[in-house]
């Protein structure tokens, strides 16, 4: 019993970093049907841009003190995803807007491996995994024998939070409005005076920013972070937002977890033990798209006039 | 760092190719800048080759077997070891990937001025490259596979049979290693529930392997194996599956890339028990990547600690004066030194009185074969299998992040 439900909360916090990088894959693919498979390298990204701030723009002084550290790591991951996403959508994929899907699904790709290597290049130390700073939340809470570490319980809070927060946004909101309607019908919208492309941004401009948070937290948790980081997670987070609906908000969160819980329970019980967890993974998945090809929260795609 | 490797790397292919237009016999005028003395060089320029990861996670590892190399080749032109030629270092990156390990192998087996490679850092990585310098009759030397099938075959304990007759290596091996990781963690420090971990590749699983049939010999209780991968940084799910079932230590098959994090999430999650590895956890980046968390974890490696021998003297003060305080020798380097200085040794009896030529190769690898001296590590010789006849392995302990050693000795079986 101990076991499972040290396994459920390893499962959460994996599921809470998937989910949160898979709601940048699910906005992007909702509003230009584009599969922006170097989303996970912003993610990755982000953990580097918050490590690179805690080197070498703290100062010595204030790094113990984690309400100073933390909030300021976590704006540098954020602010660095973000920008380096602006830079991807305005040199990458806006030339293509026009071009048939698979152009920009390629050129993701490219980026995807650009990054990876930009950073294993030009980072000091990344050829190897670089160590990441926890001293601000160290330690666990013991709820029996079951150990949940803090800084697991504030990735899944975060999770939640933002995910509502975005949800929220996204349903009441003016620019919220806009991006449905752009999702929807992109030429409708703007003769409805929705400027699409500045809509567009705003879409990869969000996704980047949770991907960067994520990637901060997924630092701080693991203490650890290696250029490889961008494309594991990758894709799981690209899975949960297929498995929980491409497109979905709430698939996608609901969707990452059902990853990081199949992971580790799989892990556990079934025949292969860890050996096999990510099989598990992609079973799952394929056992849902055959009943409910469009995912768990889903809308049959539309077809395009 | 990738672009010294890629200057060292132009830089050779233009030293073969002022070669190869005119055969190997041609003047190289101007070809013995390094040490400014005056070798005869008149017969042209041999390369010596290097694959090795000189960037991914093992860079720590891979740069240390190319300096070293790069150590020997540059004391051998100063020594004139070899008659009527000038050596140059050819050093491939590997990435520890087997395909581009063999892509390497292949670039390195074209030239024919190749006499030997120095290499490669992984078993998974010399299963690939062994072919294809055995096709073309080239020396290997590998100063760091431990894999015992890489020499003996896959039924190596009951029908141990030579694989390539180019391949030799100056470490011991798995076969060895393990077991005396076992006798040193069941017997002398006591632990009697242990789970095995692996990463899934040639050495990390063979040595675990081995690990484990030792230890049960021993009387301790594998309470687990599991297998993690090599680029995992999320080691929760094993970590909660390991836990209830309360081991003693954890041993692990694998590199030091995942061994810190590993390490260091393991004492996090409240098992507060050591970590033992073999030879590819032994470099600082251990301690780096787990933190306080590595004090007291254990480790098996390959010879005597360098810095212990006295003959390896000579070999740390040279490195440590040709090359900045950053790339240390790690843990391989003065196996790498000791291999380069057999495969220079063995060619400067082959060459002795002849020209170099494809035909000499034979004879390089008689004489590799016979070759017999004193090393950084020891003793340096060859026996029938192509393995090692220095069978020395060293216990460390990470104390404050540093591998120190605890002792030395040879698998008493």
């Amino acid at each position: 019993m101990t076991t499972l439900l040290q396994q459920l909360v390893y499962g959460l916090i994996l599921g809470g970093t998937v989910g949160l990088i898979a709601l940048g894959y699910t906005m992007v693919y909702g509003i230009v049907q584009l599969i922006n498979f170097a989303h996970g390298e912003i993610f990755m990204v982000g953990a580097f841009g918050a490590l690179a701030t805690f080197t070498w723009v703290i100062p010595e002084g204030v790094k113990g003190t984690w309400y100073i550290t933390l909030p300021l790591m976590v704006i540098a991951g954020a602010v660095v995803s973000m920008v380096l996403a602006l830079i991807i959508e305005r040199l990458a994929y806006k030339p293509l807007r026009n071009a048939p899907r698979l152009a920009p699904l390629i050129t993701a790709l490219g980026v995807s491996v650009a990054l990876k290597e930009a950073v294993r290049l030009w980072y000091p130390g990344a050829t190897a995994p670089l160590p990441f700073p926890k001293a601000f939340l160290a330690g666990n809470i013991d709820i029996g024998p079951v150990v949940f570490p803090k800084t697991g319980l504030l990735l899944i809070v975060v999770t939640i939070v933002l995910t509502t927060l975005l949800q929220i946004y996204i349903n009441k909101s003016r620019m919220g409005r806009a991006m449905r309607a752009t999702a929807q019908d992109p030429d409708v919208a703007r003769l409805m005076g929705i400027n699409p492309d500045r809509t567009i941004v705003l879409t990869f401009a969000i996704g980047a920013v949770l991907a960067g948070v994520a990637g901060v937290l997924y630092g701080i948790h693991l203490t650890n972070i290696s250029i490889d980081i961008g494309f594991q997670n990758g894709i799981f987070a690209f899975t949960a937002a297929v498995l929980g609906g491409i497109g979905s908000i709430r698939g996608a969160v609901i969707g990452g977890f059902i990853i990081g819980l199949v992971k580790t329970i799989a892990g556990q019980y079934l025949p292969g033990g860890t050996q096999y967890d990510y099989v598990w993974i992609f079973v799952v998945l394929i056992a849902v798209l055959v009943f409910r090809p469009q995912g768990l929260f889903g809308e049959t795609e539309r077809v395009r006039a | 760092m990738r672009k010294k490797v890629a200057t060292a790397a132009v830089l050779a292919a233009g030293a073969l190719l002022i070669t190869s237009c005119s055969t190997n016999k041609s003047e190289t005028p101007g070809g013995n800048a390094a040490g400014g003395n005056q070798c005869d060089t008149s017969k042209g320029t041999l390369t010596v080759g290097v694959i090795a990861p000189l960037s991914g996670e093992l860079t720590a590892l891979g740069v240390g077997i190319r300096n070293s190399a790069q150590l020997a080749v540059d004391q051998a032109n100063e020594k004139c070891t070899v008659k009527g030629y000038k050596l140059v270092l050819d050093p491939q990156d590997d990435e520890k990937n087997p395909q581009k390990a063999g892509q390497a192998a292949t670039k390195l087996s074209s030239d024919p001025n190749t006499v030997g490679v120095i290499g490669t850092l992984n078993s998974s990585t010399s299963q690939t490259v062994q072919p294809i310098l055995s096709g073309k009759k080239i020396v290997q030397i590998s100063p760091a596979n431990t894999s015992p099938t890489l020499t003996r075959g896959e039924d190596y304990k009951n029908a141990p049979k030579r694989q390539f007759d180019t391949y030799f290596r100056v470490c011991t091996t798995d076969d060895s290693q393990g077991p005396f990781a076992a006798n040193y963690l069941v017997q002398k420090a006591g632990k009697k529930k242990i789970a095995v971990i692996a990463d899934g590749k040639t050495y990390g699983e063979g040595l675990a392997n081995e690990f484990e049939a030792k230890a049960k010999a021993n009387g301790a209780t594998i309470v687990a194996r599991e297998k993690v991968g090599e680029k995992d940084t999320d080691f929760s799910g094993v970590i909660g599956k390991i836990k209830p079932l309360a081991p003693e230590a954890v041993y692990y098959g694998g590199e030091y890339g995942a061994a810190g994090p590993l390490s260091k999430q393991i004492k996090e999650a409240g098992l507060n028990i050591p970590l033992m590895g073999g030879d590819g956890i032994v470099d600082d980046t251990y301690g780096k990547l787990g933190g306080a968390a590595t004090q007291g974890d254990l480790a098996t490696s390959v010879g005597a600690p360098a810095d212990k021998l006295p003959e390896a003297k000579a070999f740390i003060d040279a490195y440590n004066a040709k090359f900045p305080k950053d790339q240390g020798y790690s843990a391989y380097g003065s196996m790498s030194y000791d291999a380069t200085n057999a495969l220079i040794g063995a060619l400067a009896t082959t060459l002795a009185n002849a020209d170099w030529s494809d035909s000499q190769r034979e004879t390089l690898i008689k004489n590799v074969q016979s070759y017999k001296q004193k090393g950084a590590n020891g003793d340096i010789a060859f026996d029938q299998y192509g393995d090692s006849t220095n069978k020395l392995l060293t216990v460390y302990q990470v104390n404050n992040g540093k591998f120190e050693p605890v002792e030395t000795g040879k698998l008493d079986s």
